[in-house]
C-alpha cells in the first residue's frame, strides 16, 4: 500500500478500498518501524493525526471529500501548527507550541489531509544536508552512510523511504530541490508569491517558497493545488487564479523548446550524472521537444550574491530571538543584554551563528553599498539572464545538484564546499521562478535528479513538460531496498 | 578581506552572541573565506544597474489600517519564557533611584 502514489491511495479512498484511519494507520506503522533508523520526524502527532483520520472518513461518508481528503502528509518542522510543537530543527524553538497554523497548513487540513508529524530539517533551513539539525541529522534511505540533502531532508527521506505519502517543503537557495534529487523523489519549487509565507517560519523572506514533495509530478501537482493561492496575510503574496495544474499534465508536448543552459553543464558536475542528464534530453527530443543550447552567463555569480542575500535577510529575521516572548531562554540572566546574548548563543547552533555573522557584517555601517546593494544589482543581472532566455525557450532543463548524495562530515568543516552543492538551484530563488526536481537516473546506486525550471507563474506548463518524463521513464519508481 | 579576532567579537556583539575564544579563533578564517568568496562579485561592474530587492521586482501591497488579527493573549502568554500579570518579565532594566 505504502508504494503507491498519492493520486492511486485517492483513487482507493474514493473507491472504499480503504479508509483514512487504516492508511493513517499504517503510515504511522511505517514510522514507528523504520524511523529510529532515519531520524525523518522530529514529531509524530499519532494522536491529531487519528483524529484527523476520522474526520476524513466521516467527510467522505458524507460526500464532502476532495481529492485530497484523509491522505497523510507530513509537514516540516518550519511550518506552524497550532498545538503541535514547531522547532525549526533548532534548540532555540525546542519548547515552541505555534499559536496558530500556517496558511500552508490551513489549506492542507481544509483539503481533509492529515497531519502524521512534523519533519526533521536544517537548523532554520539553513544547510544542505541537514547536518545542522539540533535534532541530529536524518540518514539517506538509499545509503545510511549519506545525507539526504536539505534543507527539507526529513521530508525528503519520509517520502523516499514510504513513511509518508507526502510532505511539505521549503525552498531558500535548493532545500526541496537538492534533498529532493537526492533521496530519488519529486519537488516542486513554486513561484516567489505563489504560496503563503504566512507562518512559515523565515529565513530569507526575499527567497522563501514552500512547495510540495512527493513521488510523482502528478502527485506534486494535486498538492500544488491545494496550497496554492493568494493569502492576504502574507505582504508578498500574488494575486493571481491558480489554475488546475492536474487538466493539463497530460498535454502535448510536441514542438515545445527545452534551452540547456552552458554554464550548468560544466567541471563542477559529475560526468555520470552528465551522462544521465543527457539521456534525459533524448527522451525529451524522442517525444518532440526542440532542443537548444542557451547561455545564463552570469551563473558563476548566483552563489556569492545567495551568500549575501540570504545571510542579511537571515541576520535580520532571526534578531526575533531574544528570549522574551518565546522560545529559549538562558537560566539566570544578570542583566537584559546577557540574556539577549546567552539565549541566542545557547540556542543557536553554529551554522546558524555563521549566516547571522555574515548577514550582520554585510549590512555594517559602511558595507552595506559593497556588499548588500552590490549583490542586489547582481541579482537583478542574474534575473535578466532567465528573462532572456525565456524569450527563446518553454524550459529549462539542467541537473539538480552537481553530486549525487555525499558522506556525514565530508563537507561539514568547509562551510563553502557545503554552498557549493546549490549551484544549480540557487539562481532560480533569486530569479523568483519556479522549478521541479525529478528523479532523473542512478549514480553509484544512489539517484540523482534533473531540473526543470520555468517562467514565473508558469507551473502548469512546468508539470506538463515534467509528467511527460515520468511517463515515458521509471525512475521515479525506484525505491530503496531496505524500506520496500 | 581577513577578519581579525576583535572584528569577530565586533560582529558578534552586534548579532548579540557570545563566542567562546575557540568559536572567535574558528569563525575568523570561516568567515574571512566567504567574504572572498563573496568578494568574485567585484568583477562585475553594476554602477549603470538598479538593485533588485523583489524577486518580481514589484512593490509589496499595502493594506487598509484595519485591525484584522484576533485576540490570542492568552495563547501567546502561555508560550512565553516568563509572564507576570499578563506582562512579560525580562532583567530589571530601569536602575533604582
Amino acid at each position: 500500500m505504502h508504494r503507491k502514489t498519492l493520486a492511486e491511495l485517492a483513487t482507493d479512498l474514493n473507491n472504499k478500498t480503504i479508509s483514512s484511519v487504516e492508511l493513517t494507520q499504517h503510515y504511522l506503522e511505517r514510522i514507528h518501524q523504520w524511523d529510529k533508523k532515519l531520524n525523518c520526524f522530529i514529531t509524530i502527532a499519532e494522536e491529531q493525526a487519528m483524529q484527523a483520520a476520522k474526520h476524513a472518513d466521516a467527510l467522505r461518508s458524507q460526500g464532502k471529500a476532495t481529492a485530497l481528503t484523509g491522505i497523510p502528509i507530513a509537514q516540516k518542522d518550519i511550518f506552524c501548527t497550532d498545538g503541535i510543537k514547531t522547532t525549526c530543527g533548532s534548540k532555540i524553538l525546542d519548547n515552541f507550541i505555534a499559536p496558530y497554523n500556517a496558511t500552508v497548513v490551513e489549506k492542507l487540513n481544509h483539503a481533509g489531509m492529515v497531519t502524521l508529524g512534523k519533519t526533521n530539517m536544517d537548523e532554520f533551513a539553513m544547510g544542505s544536508s541537514n547536518e545542522t539539525s539540533y535534532f541530529g541529522p536524518v540518514k539517506n534511505p538509499w545509503h545510511l552512510d549519506c545525507v539526504p540533502g536539505g534543507s527539507s531532508g526529513g521530508s525528503a527521506a519520509a517520502v523516499a523511504a514510504h513513511l509518508t505519502p507526502a510532505a511539505t517543503g521549503t525552498d531558500t537557495g535548493g532545500s526541496i530541490r537538492q534533498p529532493a534529487a537526492l533521496c530519488g523523489i519529486t519537488g516542486v519549487k513554486p513561484t516567489y508569491g505563489r504560496v503563503s509565507r504566512y507562518g512559515m517560519i523565515a529565513y530569507a523572506s526575499s527567497l522563501d517558497q514552500g512547495g510540495p514533495m512527493a513521488k510523482t509530478v502528478e502527485d506534486t501537482a494535486l498538492l500544488l493545488q491545494a496550497m496554492a493561492g493568494f493569502d492576504e496575510r502574507d505582504s508578498t503574496s500574488i494575486d493571481k487564479p491558480v489554475p488546475n495544474y492536474a487538466a493539463t499534465l497530460n498535454d502535448s508536448i510536441q514542438g515545445i523548446r527545452i534551452g540547456l543552459p552552458k554554464e550548468y553543464f560544466s567541471d563542477a558536475l559529475d560526468p555520470q550524472i552528465a551522462h544521465a542528464i543527457e539521456s534525459a534530453v533524448k527522451e525529451y527530443e524522442k517525444l518532440g521537444a526542440v532542443i537548444q543550447e542557451i547561455s545564463l552567463p552570469h551563473t558563476h555569480l548566483a552563489a556569492p550574491v545567495y551568500y549575501v542575500i540570504a545571510p542579511a535577510e537571515c541576520s535580520s529575521n532571526l534578531a526575533r530571538y531574544d528570549g522574551v516572548r518565546y522560545g529559549y531562554r538562558c537560566s539566570d540572566p544578570v542583566d537584559l543584554q546577557d540574556m539577549y546574548k546567552r539565549s541566542r548563543s545557547e540556542g543557536f547552533g553554529s551554522e546558524v551563528k555563521r549566516r547571522i555573522m555574515v548577514g550582520t557584517y554585510v549590512l555594517s555601517a559602511g558595507y552595506y553599498d559593497a556588499y548588500y546593494l552590490k549583490a542586489q544589482k547582481i541579482r537583478r543581472l542574474i534575473r535578466d539572464d532567465f528573462t532572456a532566455a525565456f524569450k527563446n525557450v518553454d524550459v529549462i532543463l539542467c541537473p539538480t545538484s552537481p553530486t549525487p548524495a555525499f558522506k556525514f562530515g565530508e563537507k561539514t568543516s568547509n562551510p563553502i564546499s557545503m554552498y557549493l552543492s546549490d549551484l544549480y538551484t540557487i539562481a532560480v530563488n533569486l530569479a523568483g521562478l519556479p522549478a521541479v526536481s525529478l528523479p532523473a537516473g542512478m549514480v553509484n546506486q544512489l539517484p540523482i535528479g534533473m531540473q526543470l525550471i520555468g517562467n514565473l507563474f508558469e507551473e502548469a506548463k512546468l508539470l506538463n513538460i515534467a509528467h511527460w518524463y515520468q511517463k515515458v521513464t521509471d525512475w521515479h519508481t525506484h525505491s530503496p531496498e531496505e524500506f520496500k | 578581506m581577513s577578519l581579525t579576532n576583535d572584528a569577530i567579537n565586533k560582529i558578534a556583539h552586534l548579532a548579540r552572541l557570545n563566542l567562546s575564544p575557540e568559536e572567535t579563533m574558528r569563525y575568523a578564517p570561516q568567515l574571512s573565506n566567504i567574504l572572498q568568496f563573496i568578494e568574485q562579485m567585484n568583477e562585475v561592474d553594476t554602477s549603470e544597474q538598479a538593485p533588485l530587492a523583489h524577486p518580481l521586482d514589484i512593490c509589496q501591497r499595502l493594506r487598509t489600517d484595519a485591525v484584522t488579527e484576533p485576540d490570542e493573549r492568552e495563547k501567546f502568554q502561555k508560550i512565553a519564557p516568563e509572564v507576570e500579570a499578563g506582562l512579560y518579565l525580562v532583567p530589571q532594566v530601569i536602575e533604582e533611584a
